[in-house]
């Protein structure tokens, strides 16, 4: 039997690229877009369950696909990724809630409430206002990709990126908001701190999020 | 814990202990890491009976130098790093014993990057998400999540599963091309990204390895590519990609790559390219030739026949 299409919403046209001869990117829109995001999770979701797909990374509106090439082809697993492609969706679990303490006092804070015309207080008040989805796991070891963030504190990123951001920063950019589970470079803005371990190396997964978590900011003192 | 049979008396410049990766742990944002040739290292493992997925020590651009402690054998491979023991040049790609108080030191490098020494048995080490591979961000995996100092015992995993043969050994013939440094590649999901003349560049301009060039990447100096359009949204990324970030210069991503990124991937070398691209060195020229994915399956097959003569 034909998978049933949902008359209220059509299925999305789903394109694919090859990445090389071992993985191909499955994408199925370009917007920011909770659903986009809700559907590329639950197709990375069905695909890992393919004998001939090694893993499948949920991106923000598609899927990365790393398949075994001595038992599929590109041709074969595209056609089959837009079968899936086509169902309707499962219904959209909620994910797992994360309360996450942030002290606002980031070095950018200042900076940002100046560019955005608002007091510090304010920025923090709006930033830790909604629940924010996890979109995204990746970039370095327990990144998290969360949005979308208020258009109240849309700012384009640094100019100069930071060579070292402290672990534990959390920083806005775009309509998107992170925390830096790691040391790295970074060319976010940082307005405050948080001394939850996004990354935990021996655990596993090694990280506290997952796609399609949600997380709740809330202020707290030093 | 089993007695060392290596001792490492010099590390060379940057040692590790590698296998095939943790692929799974991207998921977490964890790079997949393992030896950057995989033909190599596959190889080296094969030549002394063991699993292809045994642990092997990566040696970049300087080999180290070790005494054995215990007689063993083992296989050098990859880079032609002027491998020698007790100071007698020594083959490479061949199944050699050596007996108690041998030393295995390395000379000059004469082509390559990238070194590879199997011991019969494997190499004991740190697994951490399903690998030992050495992640120096997270300090796990291989040898305490770092790369090999002085004084350093390398042990083996087990004794050896086969009969210990030595002798055993890869002709050139079978071996990727490695003194041609053309990467041939595929047309990348943001190709139409580049400007007119773009393409071209992107498949036929020399490129060099610039000296930001490590286990995650090599950033490319050549002509600029220029791209348009809107930013990308994240997506998940793999070791091959070519990606051109603001500044026009490219990256070509490897083994221990950010598992996501939102610059344009304008081509992705094809996997039976990889040992080749794994053993260039800064300063080396390459260039990238477009492929069908029909060649680059014949590519990966011929090199998975070369290796399956090791497997009898």
């Amino acid at each position: 039997m034909p998978p049933p299409r949902s008359a209220r919403k059509p299925a999305p046209r789903v394109r694919i690229h090859p990445l090389g001869d071992t993985a191909l990117l499955a994408e199925l829109g370009t917007r920011l877009d909770t659903a986009l995001n809700t559907r590329a999770i639950a197709l990375a979701s069905a695909l890992t369950k393919r004998r001939d797909v090694r893993q499948a990374v949920a991106g923000y509106a598609g899927v990365t696909v790393h398949f075994d090439p001595d038992q599929t082809t590109h041709d074969a697993l595209g056609a089959a990724i837009k079968r899936l492609a086509t169902k309707r969706p499962p219904m959209a679990e909620p994910g797992r809630l994360h309360r996450i303490p942030v002290v606002y006092e980031g070095p950018d804070l200042d900076e940002v409430a100046a560019r955005l015309k608002l007091s510090p207080q304010k920025i923090a008040e709006v930033h830790a206002r909604p629940i924010y989805r996890v979109f995204l796991v990746g970039f370095v070891p327990g990144w998290a990709y969360l949005g979308p963030l208020p258009e109240e504190l849309e700012l384009p990123r640094r100019h100069v990126p930071r060579t070292q951001v402290p672990a534990g920063s959390v920083a806005i950019a775009g309509r998107q908001t992170g925390i830096y589970p790691l040391p790295t470079p970074g060319g976010w803005h940082l307005i405050g701190r948080t001394s939850v371990k996004l990354f935990l190396p021996d655990r596993d997964p090694p990280c506290l999020f997952r796609a399609g978590d949600r997380v709740k900011f809330f202020a707290a003192t030093r | 814990m089993r007695a060392p049979v290596l001792r490492v008396l010099q590390p060379g410049l940057f040692t590790t202990i590698q296998d095939l990766g943790r692929p799974n742990a991207i998921t977490a944002g964890v790079p997949p890491g393992g030896a950057m040739d995989r033909f190599a290292h596959r190889a080296a493992n094969l030549l002394v009976g063991n699993s292809e997925a045994e642990a092997t020590l990566e040696c970049t651009l300087s080999g180290p130098d070790l005494v054995a402690e215990r007689s063993c054998l083992v296989a050098i491979t990859g880079a032609d790093l002027d491998p020698q023991v007790n100071a007698q040049a020594a083959p490479m790609w061949t199944g050699i014993f050596l007996g108690r108080g041998d030393r295995l030191t390395f000379g000059a490098r004469h082509a390559g990057g990238r070194a590879y020494i199997a011991v019969a048995g494997g190499i004991e080490a740190d697994r951490w998400l399903a690998s030992t591979s050495t992640n120096l961000m997270a300090a796990r995996g291989g040898f305490h999540g770092r790369n090999l100092k002085a004084g350093d015992g390398i042990a083996d995993a087990r004794d050896s599963m086969a009969p210990m043969v030595s002798g055993r050994h890869l002709p050139g013939r079978l071996l990727p091309a490695y003194a041609d440094h053309t990467l041939f590649a595929v047309a990348g999901p943001h190709v139409r990204r580049l400007h007119a003349e773009g393409r071209a560049l992107l498949f036929g301009a020399p490129y060099r390895v610039s000296r930001e060039a490590d286990r995650m990447g090599y950033r490319l100096e050549g002509p600029r590519l220029a791209t348009s359009g809107e930013e990308l949204l994240s997506f998940g990324l793999t070791a091959g990609v070519v990606q051109v970030p603001h500044g026009g210069q490219p990256i070509l991503l490897m083994a221990d790559h950010q598992t996501a990124g939102g610059y344009p991937v304008v081509a992705t070398v094809v996997s039976a390219s990889m040992p080749v691209a794994a053993q260039l060195v800064p300063g080396d020229e390459l260039r990238f030739a477009e492929v069908t994915l029909e060649r680059a399956r014949q590519m990966r097959a011929s090199l998975a026949a070369a290796l399956d003569t090791l497997r009898s």
